[in-house]
Formats: structure tokens, C-alpha cells, sequence
């Protein structure tokens, strides 16, 4: 069944178009990793679902509902989450906090506090903690957790390794089978194409704002996913 | 002695600029809008509160409870209504439509009440005192200014850091395009702010009203008071404001005590000497908002 | 392996870089037969109507100013009243007291309006915003409250101009005309110049991004400083201009906040940040003021409401609504791009 569906949507910044006539779909329980090289229109794209920005044109349907209108905050009721580009931890919050900002929506589900700790030790360790004194891995860490205390149906997780060691990376990314072992659609933004291929099922590449190539990982060739990736 | 007793007003009237402050501090807090009209405001509460006294004979604390919920939901409808479409614009737009507001307001009152100096009669709790020396005695009324404006800026404080709709204030403050990340609609949050912003600024002008004179023109001075605590105490630190606003009434008693038209230019002069030597304030930063 | 460069045909641009417009050679031709004709007035018109351009006159000024302070500098100040009292002041002393020709006591007020301003601006630089605003307010009220206490300044009680008192008073109010007409011609040439100049460059700049115009070597704070002090000087040549022509000066109401009030709404009215938004803002206040003045204080009250809406739903103001969004240019301060003529 189809969990989120995207077609024909394109984005401007002003005078700027960042993307172009997108088409997407993300069937429930699966991980779609949309690749691409930097400024492809990735996180502007995970902005659109979220409804951080608007699409100017196309339709944007959740669970099959329409919606391409609704502002941000009324998106997460319906449960879509996002863990934004640089994370964007509350400073003045302690991590605990943070989480329980997070789950504002109060939506029901498997997500809780001690789920969030559990799956995420780094997080826990660290609860009392102002987000300003947080490393990179553990803000990014507490952003996941964050964004899952809305118990959401679809997370989109926006260039989770950027900027964080590898072994950090890796610790984050190993709670990834965690949360889709709940259920949750998971939509993941790489620049880190290894990475991408790793965890998801399925992979949508953009260059300068369009599709140019999709499939399962098994079936595409490094060459293919180079060419699209570079656009030679 | 008279200087003892001086300083001991000066504390309590602390108290109350301490309360005028408390609801600009919050909006600032959470939104960076230096609400211009907040003085205005104050007096506005005052004039509602002393209608409600002179229409029902009730006294001004039982008027207090009805002006309150009155100044939150002027609150909440100016939030809508001016300051979160003043934010879109950004810029200078929210200080602009802030001190229109001021303006607008302050000429309507006078339009209503004339210029006419009104007060908020208390019957023989503004003369009762509680008696320590020979010459030193504390005024029941001040007393429970000072108490009120402690007791605000406690709850706020408390509020603030643990009631989920304080948390989520502070988040809007941190970062107010990551909070409808989190469903939450910044714009309600704002308008809830405002709203207890004004309801605190609802307890101040009927505690103003009280304790002396005003007229329409009074807001101007109650904004520059609320202002000078603010610095004074150090911008972010509700604490911070009550200990400006004390170092103000403190100021401006011993002033009064020097010459009475010299009050109100000591209290301004000791603010621009801090400005000038201690610009962070007293207690900078020492609780975040 | 060798690289080969591709030989690449770099195309003349075909674009050349222009500030003026058509509009704007329009605008200083209307401007120039403004300037010639103004000086007439005088003789044709009776002395009322002097008085009025001479009100109206030093509007514009402290409009003006305050545009270049707010519009361009983005500093808000709700104090610039301060400056107006200490031009007023310093014209009746000079001029009074200390004896010199009123004509010569003109700029000097101007000048000492600088000299207040330029210690006035490291005080009142530790804020910023909207703390600004309400500190330079305090310090307009403190400036007022010692006024108050010098017996020399005529303390509550004030004191009257008596420079022109030897004249006839046809003669004493086209002098202020004059007087005016030149203060109202600088202020708006200074503040053309210095929007056009390196410095209006770098004011765009900080105004778009304080920090990133840092980072490039603009030095913010002392052009806000040099602008703090232009912008107060030409607030004292507006209290100048108005103890002139009104010969009373009074502490409450040289330093009333009612000044600030009106630099601001006319401001916002005309258009924020154009050169032509307050001349255009002055006026309609001045109309309004003389049309409403039988309404009495509710005239502010729609003063206010227009400036509300206007700054929610019209932030160019009427300026930006008459020459549609800035296509039309009295004093292009700005660059623009026009296609230049294809090569031969």
C-alpha cells in the first residue's frame, strides 16, 4: 500500500526553482533513500513532505489524503516527522526536553521516552544535558529521537551522517532496523551513497532537481548510479 | 531614618516595576518583540479595572479577577491580529505596529477618559502600615505589590521551565522554524504568550492604578520604568528584572527623598549609568527565558 | 596528455550599469523648478502661508532624517526629539545670550546637535532594536529633565526667540522661509548623497546582512555612528527651523515625544527607505493635520491606524504604491542593469 505519494511537484525559492515535476512514491514499511550530489534538491524535497515549504505545483498525498495545503504543524498530527538538514536541537532545552517537544502531537504509539533511550543509549546518557553542550552525533541522535516521540508514521531523516565521524554513523544508523521493525516508513536523504544502499530498499537519485534514476539497490549498477549521481 | 525608610519604599515600589516588566520581558523572550505598547497597555488595564469598580462598586482585587482574562484576550487578538502578520514582515514592522498601537491606544483613552488623573480606590487598605520603629513603617498596600510581583515572576519562572506550553515557548524562542516540525503552530504559541503577557500586565495596572494617579498619558513612563528593569536586571534573567526593578524604585526614592521633582531623573540617570558601566545588566543571563 | 583549452568566446555583455531614470531626469527637472520658483514665494504669497511651508518644511527634515536613521541605518529611535530641543535651545542661546547673527547661529546649532549626538550614540549603541528605541527615548527624557533645571535655559518656563525681533514680522518670516527652504534643500541633497555614496552601499548591505556586511569590510558601527550623528544634526536644524518660526521654546514641548510620533508615522505613511517616501509623507501629514485639526486628538488616532496598516499590509508606503514598487525614480539612490546597444 502506498504511504506517501508525490507527483508532479516542483519547488521555487523566489525566482528559483529547486525542484522540477517530482514523482514519488513510498509503499509502508519501506526505506526509500533519495541520493543525489549536493544542491540536487534533496532536502528541499523533504521539506516539501514536511511542509516546511510549499510545492507550486503537483499534489503531495499522505496515507491518501491530500496534503499539499496543510501547514507544517499539521502535518506531524497526521504522522509525518522530520529530522531537519543540521539538526536544529532546541539549545536552551535539555535533551529530555527536547523529546518531550517532540511528542507535542501527542500521537499514540510505540515511542516513548524509554523506547527513545533504549534505542538510542547515547541519547540517554545524556537527558539532563543542555542542547548547546551536545557533539554532532548526539544532537543528531536526539534529533532522531526527537522526531519519533510523534510516533510517526513516515520519518524523514534529512543527511544523517553529515559532518559525524563514521563510527558515529554507524552507532546511529544500527537503531535504523529498530524503527522500521515498528512499522515506520522510513524516507532517508544520503549524500553518503554507500550508506544509502546499506539501509534501504529502494533508491530515487536527483540531479539538479529531477529524477534520473530509481531502483533497488541490488538491481543497479555502480556505473549507473555514478552516471546519474554526476549527470555524465 | 527618612533614608532607611526611603530605601525600604524604594524596594517595595521595585516590586511593582518588577511586575510592569515581567510581561515585557516575556514577549521579548519569546518572540524579540519589544512590545512599545506595553505601557499603554498597563493603563489601559487600569481604566478597564477602575469602569468595573465604578459600574459594579466591587473592589479593585475582586475587579483584578475579571481584568486579567480581559487583557489575555486583548492579548491574544493583537497577537493575531497585528504582531504575527508584524513578524512575517519582519524588519522594523512589529516595533512599527507596536508603537502605533501605543499611539493609537494612549489617544483613545484620552478621547474616553480625558487626561483627567483617576485612581483605584482601596478604602483603608491604602493607609494601613505595619509599624517597625518610631519612624519606619511599611505600607500594607506596597507590601502586597511587592508580594504580587514576586509571586508573578515565580510562577512565570515555573511556568516557563515546567509547564509543556512554557517548554514549547522556549523552543519557539530557540528555534522558530524547527517548532512546527514538531506539530506545534508557532503563531498559537505566540498568541498564548501575548495572552499571559497582558494577563501579568492586567495584575500590574490595577496594581498601579492602586497604588497612585494615572492618566492616559502614564503608559509613556510605565514603558520607559518596565524598560529600565529590564536592562538593569540584564535582558533574559526574570530574576534579573526584579532586582532592576528594585534598583529603579530604590533609585527613584532616595531621589524624591533628595528633592521631589528629582525621582523619576535619578532613576533614569542611575539606568544610563549602568548602561554606560554595566551593559549586560546585573544578573545577565543568569535563568533563560 | 595534454589539455587543450577550448577557445572560448567570451560575448561582450550586453547590459550597462545606469542609477538614473527617465523618471529621475524628470524628477530633477521638477525639482529644479521647485528650487527656482521657491524662493519667490515670499513675495506672493502672505505670511500664514509662509508659516505653514516653514512647518511643513522642517516635517520633511525631521522626516527625513529620521529615514536616513531607520530606513537606511535600521535604527529605530523613538529620541530624535532630543536633538530637535538641544537645535532649538542652542538657536535662542547663540543667538540670544551669547549675541551672534541668528543666521550664523543656525548651523552652529546644527553642529552642537552633532556634538551631543556623537558621546549620545556610544550610550545608546549598547542596545539594539527595540531596546534602542526606548533608551533613546530615556535619553531624550533625561535631556529634557535637566533643561528643566537650568535656570539659564528658563527652566519649566522656557524662553522666546528675540534673534529677528528687530524686524518687521513680513520681513522676520520670509527670512525664516529662506532660512527653511535652504535647511529642507540640504537635508535632502546630504541624505541623497550619502545614500549614493560608499557608505549607502554599505548600509544596503548591512541592512540585507548585518554580519555578512562585517565580513566584507564594512564597518558597521561607526557608518551607524556617523549616520546617528548626521541624522541628529539634521533634527537639530528642524528645532532650529521651528524656534524660528514659532519664537517659543518650552522644554515639555521641544522634547515631546510627539516629534518622534510624527517623523514616524510620516515615514511609514510616505514609504520607508526611499528618498522620496517622507517629502511624499510630510505632505500628506501636513494635509491630514490641517484637514482632521477639527477632530482633535482622534486624528491621531487615524494617523495610527493608517500607520498600522500601512506597515502590515503596505511596507513601501505610499511611495512604493505611486511609483509602482520603485519604477519610478525621483533620486535613484540604486544600481539597475539596461541592455546596451548590440555590437556593430
Amino acid at each position: 500500500m502506498t504511504l506517501l505519494s508525490l507527483s508532479g511537484v516542483d519547488v521555487h525559492y523566489g525566482d528559483f526553482q529547486a525542484i522540477y515535476g517530482i514523482d514519488l512514491n513510498v509503499a509502508e514499511g519501506e526505506t526509500l533513500a533519495v541520493i543525489g550530489a549536493n544542491g540536487a534538491g534533496k532536502s528541499t524535497l523533504l521539506k516539501a513532505i514536511a511542509g516546511q515549504v510549499r510545492a507550486s505545483a503537483g499534489t503531495i498525498a499522505f496515507d491518501g489524503v491530500d496534503v499539499t495545503a496543510l501547514p507544517a504543524h499539521k502535518r506531524v498530527p497526521l504522522g509525518i516527522a522530520l529530522t531537519p538538514e543540521g539538526r536544529r536541537i532546541f539549545k536552551s532545552l535539555t535533551v529530555e526536553e527536547n523529546l518531550l517537544v517532540g511528542a507535542h502531537s501527542k500521537r499514540p504509539g510505540p515511542w516513548n521516552l524509554r523506547a527513545v533511550y533504549e534505542a538510542f543509549p547515547l541519547v540517554a546518557d545524556r537527558k539532563d544535558r543542555l542542547g548547546t553542550n551536545l557533539s554532532g552525533g548526539e544532537q543528531q541522535a536526539a534529533a532522531i529521537g526527537r522526531a519519533l516521540m510523534s510516533n510517526p508514521r513516515l520519518l524523514l531523516l534529512d543527511e544523517v551522517s553529515l559532518g559525524l565521524a563514521p563510527v558515529v554513523v554507524e552507532q546511529i544508523y544500527a537503531a535504523l532496523p529498530t524503527i522500521t521493525g515498528q512499522g515506520t516508513t522510513v524516507l532517508v536523504v544520503e549524500q553518503d551513497v554507500n550508506q544509502s544502499m546499506r539501509v534501504a530498499d529502494r533508491v530515487q537519485c536527483l540531479l539538479e532537481g529531477r529524477t534520473v534514476l530509481e531502483g533497488a539497490p541490488s538491481d543497479l549498477t555502480r556505473d549507473q548510479i555514478a552516471s546519474a549521481y554526476f549527470g555524465i | 531614618m527618612q533614608w532607611i525608610n526611603a530605601i525600604i519604599q524604594g524596594v517595595l515600589l521595585g516590586g511593582l516595576y518588577a511586575l510592569l516588566a515581567a510581561g515585557l520581558s516575556l514577549m521579548f523572550g519569546v518572540m524579540r518583540i519589544v512590545n512599545l505598547a506595553h505601557g499603554a497597555l498597563a493603563i489601559l488595564a487600569a481604566y478597564i479595572g477602575l469602569v468595573i469598580v465604578q459600574g459594579t462598586g466591587v473592589s479593585p482585587f475582586i475587579a483584578m479577577v475579571a481584568v486579567v482574562p480581559i487583557m489575555a484576550g486583548i492579548g491574544y487578538v493583537l497577537q493575531w491580529g497585528i504582531f504575527n502578520r508584524a513578524l512575517r514582515m519582519g524588519g522594523l514592522a512589529p516595533l512599527l505596529g507596536a508603537f502605533g498601537l501605543a499611539v493609537v491606544l494612549t489617544q483613545l483613552m484620552q478621547l474616553k477618559f480625558t487626561t483627567d488623573s483617576q485612581s483605584l480606590q482601596t478604602g483603608s487598605l491604602s493607609i494601613a502600615s505595619i509599624r517597625i520603629t518610631e519612624q519606619i513603617s511599611i505600607g500594607v498596600l506596597p507590601l502586597i505589590t511587592f508580594a504580587a510581583g514576586v509571586i508573578v515572576i515565580f510562577g512565570l519562572q515555573m511556568f516557563l521551565s515546567k509547564a509543556p506550553l512554557g517548554r514549547a515557548m522556549r523552543a519557539a524562542s530557540d528555534d522558530s522554524e524547527t517548532v512546527p516540525l514538531m506539530g506545534i503552530d508557532n503563531r498559537q504559541v505566540y498568541a498564548l504568550s501575548t495572552a499571559i503577557a497582558l494577563g501579568t500586565v492586567g495584575i500590574a495596572g490595577m496594581f498601579l492604578g492602586m497604588r497612585g494617579n494615572f492618566d492616559p498619558n502614564y503608559g509613556q513612563a510605565m514603558l520607559i520604568f518596565a524598560f529600565e528593569a529590564v536592562i538593569i536586571g540584564g535582558l533574559g534573567s526574570l530574576w534579573g528584572t526584579l532586582a532592576g526593578g528594585m534598583v529603579l524604585g530604590v533609585a527613584q526614592a532616595l531621589g524624591s527623598q533628595m528633592n521631589p521633582s528629582y525621582g523619576v531623573l535619578v532613576g533614569n540617570l542611575v539606568f544610563l549609568l549602568i548602561l554606560a558601566f554595566r551593559p549586560t545588566g546585573l544578573l545577565p543571563k543568569a535563568v533563560t527565558t | 596528455m595534454t589539455i587543450d583549452t577550448p577557445a572560448v568566446h567570451v560575448p561582450r555583455p550586453h547590459a550597462k550599469v545606469r542609477r538614473a531614470t527617465k523618471s529621475s531626469w524628470a524628477g530633477l527637472a521638477v525639482i529644479v523648478v521647485l528650487l527656482l520658483a521657491a524662493p519667490a514665494v515670499p513675495y506672493v504669497l502672505d505670511k500664514g502661508v509662509q508659516g505653514s511651508l516653514v512647518t511643513l518644511f522642517s516635517l520633511i527634515v525631521m522626516a527625513t532624517m529620521w529615514n536616513l536613521l531607520a530606513g537606511y541605518g535600521g535604527m529605530l529611535s523613538i529620541g530624535q526629539q532630543a536633538y530637535v530641543g538641544i537645535g532649538a535651545y542652542a538657536l535662542v542661546y547663540i543667538s540670544d545670550t551669547i549675541g551672534l547673527d541668528p543666521f550664523m547661529a543656525v548651523p552652529l546649532a546644527v553642529v552642537i546637535a552633532g556634538l551631543f549626538a556623537y558621546p549620545i550614540s556610544f550610550l545608546a549603541f549598547r542596545l539594539s532594536g527595540g531596546y534602542f528605541a526606548i533608551g533613546t527615548w530615556v535619553i531624550a527624557v533625561v535631556l529634557m529633565q535637566i533643561t528643566l533645571q537650568i535656570p539659564a535655559l528658563g527652566g519649566g518656563i522656557g524662553v522666546t526667540f528675540t534673534g529677528f525681533s528687530d524686524l518687521t514680522p513680513g520681513r522676520r518670516i520670509a527670512y525664516v522661509y529662506w532660512l527653511s527652504l535652504v535647511g529642507v534643500a540640504l537635508a535632502v541633497a546630504v541624505t541623497y548623497w550619502i545614500m549614493r555614496s560608499r557608505l549607502g552601499l554599505g548600509f544596503t548591505a548591512i541592512r540585507d546582512d548585518e554580519t555578512a556586511a562585517a565580513s566584507l569590510g564594512v564597518r558597521v558601527t561607526r557608518s551607524k555612528r556617523f549616520v546617528f550623528v548626521v541624522a541628529a544634526m539634521g533634527s537639530g536644524l528642524a528645532g532650529a527651523m521651528i524656534a524660528a518660526n514659532t519664537l517659543r521654546v518650552q522644554p515639555d514641548s521641544i522634547f515631546s515625544v510627539n516629534y518622534a510620533v510624527f517623523m514616524i508615522f510620516i515615514v511609514v505613511i510616505g514609504g520607508i527607505g526611499t528618498i522620496e517616501g517622507p517629502i511624499l509623507g510630510a505632505i500628506v501629514f501636513f494635509a491630514l493635520q490641517q484637514w482632521l485639526s477639527d477632530l482633535g486628538a482622534w486624528y491621531l488616532v487615524i494617523l495610527g491606524v493608517i500607520a498600522i496598516v500601512i506597515t502590515l499590509f503596505l511596507p513601501r508606503g505610499l511611495w512604493g504604491l505611486v511609483s509602482g514598487d520603485g519604477r519610478i525614480r525621483l533620486f535613484p539612490v540604486g544600481y539597475r542593469l539596461v541592455r546596451a546597444a548590440p555590437e556593430p
